[in-house]
């Protein structure tokens, strides 16, 4: 590559001659120069391109602002067959389509979005609807329970995620034991922390944390499996093949879930427990046995059932809005990527929101 | 940096490429001159497309030397490196767009990175570039997912001429189009080189394209370039995988078509 020479444009009697590299690299100039000049030239004026160094595709369309393509002198075969290739492909830019920024587009986008979260909605129950029928079908014949793939699926989502369910209860119990000690001290009941741990995680904090995680991490895991699938026509092949992808796909996935849930917000209760345990033990002087004791006192059972009878439910949405996330995708990477993150998203969404309305549930029937 | 003094745009010597245990080349050497287009073949699993990667330097190679455009790419500094990849553009098999963005953005992503460039110019460029490869201004706007299957590779064709590179490579770029589409393909980029003065590396499975558009042929096999000449000779290689590849049905018909296609240009030679 010879060093680079300044691309220059001069008036040379009548037109102009053009000297210098001709490059992308050199564009923005060349640009500005032919725009000082154009004013002044003639109509007919030619241009001589002898001077010129370098010549790419982007300098030769320039050369082409310039003059005609008949215009244009001092060109060897090779270049004037780069400027007719240019010429005669370049068309006339098309303009920028109309920008709308105004109120009514922002209105008509808020509609569209409200509309959108209705459809959602209704495509969620339609799928729920289509699963539970599914389930009906398959579970009372044995054959279709597809075993290998439902072990598959334990693994993944139930023994796969048990130190992360444990550690993190277990972690949020002595949080809430340190807050609950904090609190009470000063009525100088430190002692029914044991209730506020006993309570908040057979109720409420077990089946919740584990929720939020399993939609985290098997929500989204069944999104972009059944997403990647889909972009990749396997679902189409599965259709074509004579099977049902509900069946295939989504069966082992919900079946997996529901067992794996309350399996694993059992040992978060327990995590959860164990830890507010811990910090009562070490800060506050209860001991286990006197810890064990209050929480037998409690009525434990009652809130344990509470608390597991919740996440079969869980584990059955976010089964469904995981799968049907993933059902959603179309074509692109990109359109995984767009639908785990709504799967998480709404499944998160809705494991409180159901939380929140058994609470109320539970203590309208005095449970 | 002059001018390569030698006529070779690529040139590969001692070429050692393995994963694991599994030798993919072994004393492989390969040049390609300047201005000609080069049609690599080989079997499914002969590492052509690992020797694209290798000469681009998306693949370390175990030994051996690459050199393009005078540059010894495996000892270069990581400016000398950049500069040399500006001057190459690659064809990915499936276009490798990037999806988050319209086809003129995509264009223009090279010329926005490396140039600092008013936005209409740029945009200008961009269209000139799509409209290059073939395509209609209006799919500059589109998005990949947009596209048809043709249209792709001729988006990917119009991203990978953006910066006018002096080597191009293509990676089976008429796989998966209609003879018609292919056809069609394979002048487009006849007329790019004859216009735009490229060197082209081409792997293909295409016997068309070999027979239409190719200067000299490469054989990939036995983990080495078993023979690279214009095609009349490598047909007469005497080597029972060459001999299948252009005697079987499919390369006589090739053959056929592409003598047919010659003499009835030498009938009327107005035609181009």
């Amino acid at each position: 590559m010879q060093a680079a020479a300044t691309a220059q444009l001069e008036r040379n009697g009548n037109g102009v001659a053009a000297s210098g590299d001709w490059t992308l690299a050199a564009a923005p100039r060349i640009a500005a120069l032919i725009a000082q000049l154009r004013a002044s030239l003639p109509a007919q004026a030619r241009v001589d391109a002898r001077g010129i160094g370098r010549l790419d595709t982007a300098g030769a369309r320039l050369l082409l602002d310039l003059a005609g393509d008949d215009r244009i002198d001092g060109l060897d075969a090779n270049r004037r067959a780069l400027l007719d290739a240019v010429a005669k492909v370049d068309l006339a830019p098309e303009p920028a389509p109309p920008r709308d920024n105004s109120l009514v587009a922002l209105l008509a986008r808020t509609g569209a979005a409200v509309e959108q979260i209705g459809r959602d909605a209704l495509q969620l129950v339609g799928f729920i609807g289509l699963v539970l029928a599914t389930l009906a079908r398959c579970v009372p014949d044995p054959r279709r329970w597809r075993p290998t793939s439902l072990a598959f699926h334990l693994e993944q989502t139930g023994l796969d995620a048990v130190p992360i369910v444990v550690l993190l209860n277990f972690l949020v119990g002595a949080v809430v034991a340190f807050l609950g000690a904090t609190v009470l001290k000063d009525f100088g009941a430190t002692i029914y922390t044991v209730e506020l741990i006993g309570y908040s995680f057979l109720r409420e904090f077990g089946v919740l944390l584990t929720a939020i995680l399993i939609a985290g991490r098997s929500g989204s895991a069944f999104t972009a499996q059944i997403g990647s699938m889909k972009s990749r026509e396997e679902i189409d092949a599965i259709r074509t093949l004579g099977l049902d992808p509900v069946e295939v796909l989504v069966m082992p996935r919900l079946l997996a879930l529901l067992i794996a849930m309350p399996l694993l917000t059992v040992l978060a209760m327990l995590a959860g427990i164990v830890g507010g345990g811990v910090v009562a033990a070490l800060s506050m002087d209860i001991s286990p046995t006197l810890f064990v004791t209050r929480l037998h006192d409690l009525g434990a059972t009652k809130h344990f059932w509470v608390g597991i009878s919740k996440a079969p439910l869980f584990a059955f949405l976010i089964a469904c809005i995981g799968c049907l996330e993933g059902f959603k995708v179309s074509g692109s990477a990109e359109s995984v990527g767009t639908h785990t993150t709504s799967s998480v998203v709404q499944s998160i969404f809705v494991a409180i929101l159901v939380d929140a309305l058994a609470a109320i549930f539970y203590m309208e029937i005095n449970v | 940096m002059n001018a390569p003094a030698a006529e070779n745009v690529i040139e590969v010597r001692n070429l050692r490429n393995q994963f694991g245990a599994q030798v993919v080349h072994d004393h492989l050497d390969l040049d390609v001159r300047r201005g000609e287009i080069m049609g690599v073949v080989g079997g499914s699993g002969s590492g052509k497309s690992v020797l694209l990667r290798s000469i681009i330097g998306l693949n370390r190679p175990a030994a051996g030397s690459v050199k393009l455009l005078g540059v010894e790419m495996t000892t270069a500094s990581d400016a000398q490196r950049a500069q040399i990849e500006q001057r190459c553009g690659v064809l990915f098999q499936n276009g490798a767009l990037f999806s988050s963005l319209s086809v003129a953005d995509n264009v223009m992503v090279p010329m926005r990175e490396h140039f600092r460039m008013p936005a209409a110019l740029m945009q200008r460029f961009a269209d000139l570039k799509i409209a290059l490869a073939g395509l209609p201004t209006n799919a500059g706007a589109k998005y990949p997912s947009e596209l048809s299957g043709g249209m792709v590779k001729r988006a990917a064709l119009a991203r990978a001429i953006a910066l006018d590179p002096d080597i191009l490579f293509l990676d089976e770029p008429t796989a998966g189009l209609d003879p018609i589409g292919a056809a069609a393909f394979d002048q487009l980029i006849l007329t790019l080189r004859e216009s735009l003065g490229l060197t082209v590396f081409l792997i293909t499975h295409d016997l068309d394209t070999l027979y239409t558009i190719c200067d000299r042929v490469a054989v990939l096999s036995q983990k080495r370039v078993l023979v690279c000449d214009t095609l009349d000779k490598v047909e007469r290689y005497d080597d029972p995988w060459v001999q299948e590849y252009f005697q079987g049905p499919r390369g006589r018909s090739a053959e056929c078509a592409a003598h047919k296609a010659q003499s009835a240009h030498a009938i009327a030679p107005g035609g181009a």
